[in-house]
């Protein structure tokens, strides 16, 4: 059906391919976020929430998950790539004077480095995934839940990472102004690329699509920031009482049922 | 009014180009661009020298022949029209305005601001065109089309090819061209039969002829003399799956 090496098939649905994979990871970026802000209610939530992850459906929500973002990630960067190298290749003798045409151009610093930005990204996701993911979490330790189960202290890790060096912090940021970058043309693009644009509502998804990019971007901008200044707020020694006044937050552990 | 140009000349395909000055002196503000072209030429051929080689056909913004990038922009920065409809009032007096040819590998050039836009008609033949017969003229209003559907065939068939979305695009890309021609029959009854081989076929065409891949920069659109929308480039994409599954 779909021969990928077919030169007459390839381009259209490279870029169907890229949208798809780019979508789905605007998604897995809004299920993160949202999963980040548990950080705020406290070490038991958000460490409860960590061992949810890793105990859904006995460990195996978290290997499909791992995978399938891994293929798309890989999918997403080779058929993007690709849109580059044929970049190159169309185009062999340059214009002389080259300038953005305006109007209904969608053309801007971020469209124009795309390729950049996105090779920029997966150098701090490898970064990222080698500090968090695969950290020693023995060395961690561990955290006694409300319900008597110990959990990996997550917590601990993520908050002494960005109270021990503000050098750390200052790169998540940049990072994630990169990634500001890439998502301000990625959003809309994708929704382009996959065929759901129509003339009427091209204009509001190129808008919105900005506005999600800046949302998420500030989103994850934040939170290193929030515990780098609030280290009153936020204590990786923390040790939640479970016996007097915390009963709102604790409930919240409820959401993420001992598996 | 006078304007120092400089223009990219090239001698042949293979040649060196480069671009070369030229002043134009006492040019009316009233007369279109390529008039002051060929007001340039007529003094070129008055010293002896090789005028420069541009096309045109119409000069009314509908043949689509006319095609330059002017100042970096193709048909100039006026848009929604053709180069041939840009008047010399749009520019100041002493003005320096750079004209290069259309550049793309699937537009290969033929001398100076000429270039060979073939590629064009080969996607085209594959797929342009309704090949079922569709009889003779029926009765008015025999097979009601929907005003709205009528109006968006009507916006994509505006599309006369100039290849300006080629020239703009940063990437070379002809989807917005392949779009707009395919597009065009997908809200008619008559482009039903091919409506699912169309697709394949010219993007196929498309693919082979060496134009780059389509980024969104949606800089064709705004270039394009008809303002056609991008959103016939997502067309063509909807298109393209439905018939890559229907095939299946």
């Amino acid at each position: 059906m779909i021969n990928l090496k077919d030169p007459g098939i390839s381009s259209v649905f490279k870029k169907l391919l890229t949208g798809f994979t780019g979508l789905s990871l605007v998604g897995f970026l809004i299920a993160h976020l949202i999963g980040n802000l548990t950080l705020f209610a406290g070490p038991d939530v958000f460490n409860a929430y960590a061992r949810f992850l890793h105990h859904f459906m006995h460990g195996m929500f978290i290997r499909v998950a791992e995978v399938g973002l891994l293929a798309f990630f890989v999918l997403h960067i080779w058929s993007a790539l690709s849109v580059q190298y044929s970049k190159r290749k169309a185009r062999p003798s340059q214009y002389e004077v080259n300038t953005y045409a305006g109007g209904p151009s969608k053309r801007s610093f971020h469209s124009m480095y795309m390729a950049i930005s996105g090779l920029i990204l997966l150098v701090f996701i490898i970064v990222h995934l080698i500090h968090f993911k695969y950290a020693d979490h023995d060395a961690v330790g561990t955290m006694k839940l409300e319900n008597g189960i110990e959990a990996v202290n997550v917590y601990k890790l993520v908050v002494s990472s960005f109270q021990g060096n503000f050098g750390y912090v200052l790169f998540y940021m940049l990072a994630m102004g990169v990634l500001c970058s890439h998502l301000m043309h990625g959003i809309w693009s994708a929704i382009q690329s996959v065929g759901l644009t129509r003339p009427s509502t091209i204009p509001f998804l190129h808008t919105a699509g900005m506005a999600l990019a800046i949302a998420l971007a500030v989103g994850f901008f934040l939170l290193p920031l929030l515990i780098f200044m609030m280290r009153g707020t936020f204590d990786p020694e923390a040790v939640p009482d479970y016996s007097s006044g915390h009963a709102a937050l604790t409930s919240l552990t409820s959401f993420f049922p001992a598996a | 009014m006078n304007v120092n140009l400089k223009i990219w000349r090239q001698a042949g395909p293979d040649a060196p180009g480069k671009l070369v000055d030229y002043r134009v002196e006492d040019i009316d503000p009233s007369q279109s661009f390529l008039e002051m072209l060929d007001k340039l030429n007529e003094t070129l051929v008055k010293k002896g020298q090789e005028p420069v080689a541009f096309e045109s056909d119409c000069r009314e913004g509908i043949c689509g022949n006319c095609g330059l990038v002017i100042n970096g922009i193709a048909h100039g920065s006026k848009g929604g029209c053709t180069t041939c409809e840009i008047r010399m009032r749009q520019y100041n007096d002493g003005d320096t305005i750079t004209v290069e040819p259309f550049r793309a590998k699937a537009f290969p050039l033929i001398k100076d601001l000429v270039v060979n836009r073939s590629a064009f008609d080969r996607i085209m033949s594959k797929g342009g065109y309704v090949a079922v017969n569709a009889g003779s003229a029926q009765d008015a209003n025999l097979q009601p089309i929907h005003k709205d559907k009528a109006e968006a065939a009507m916006d994509a068939a505006a599309c006369i090819g100039c290849g300006a979305c080629v020239a703009a695009c940063p990437n070379a890309s002809a989807s917005l061209f392949v779009g707009a021609k395919i597009s065009q029959f997908t809200w008619l009854p008559q482009g039903q039969v091919e409506r699912g081989s169309r697709a394949l076929k010219m993007v196929k065409q498309m693919d082979h002829e060496g134009f780059g891949d389509c980024s969104n920069h949606a800089e064709c659109e705004a270039v394009c003399p008809k303002e056609i929308s991008i959103a016939n480039i997502s067309r063509m994409r909807r298109e393209f799956t439905k018939a890559l599954f229907a095939r299946s």
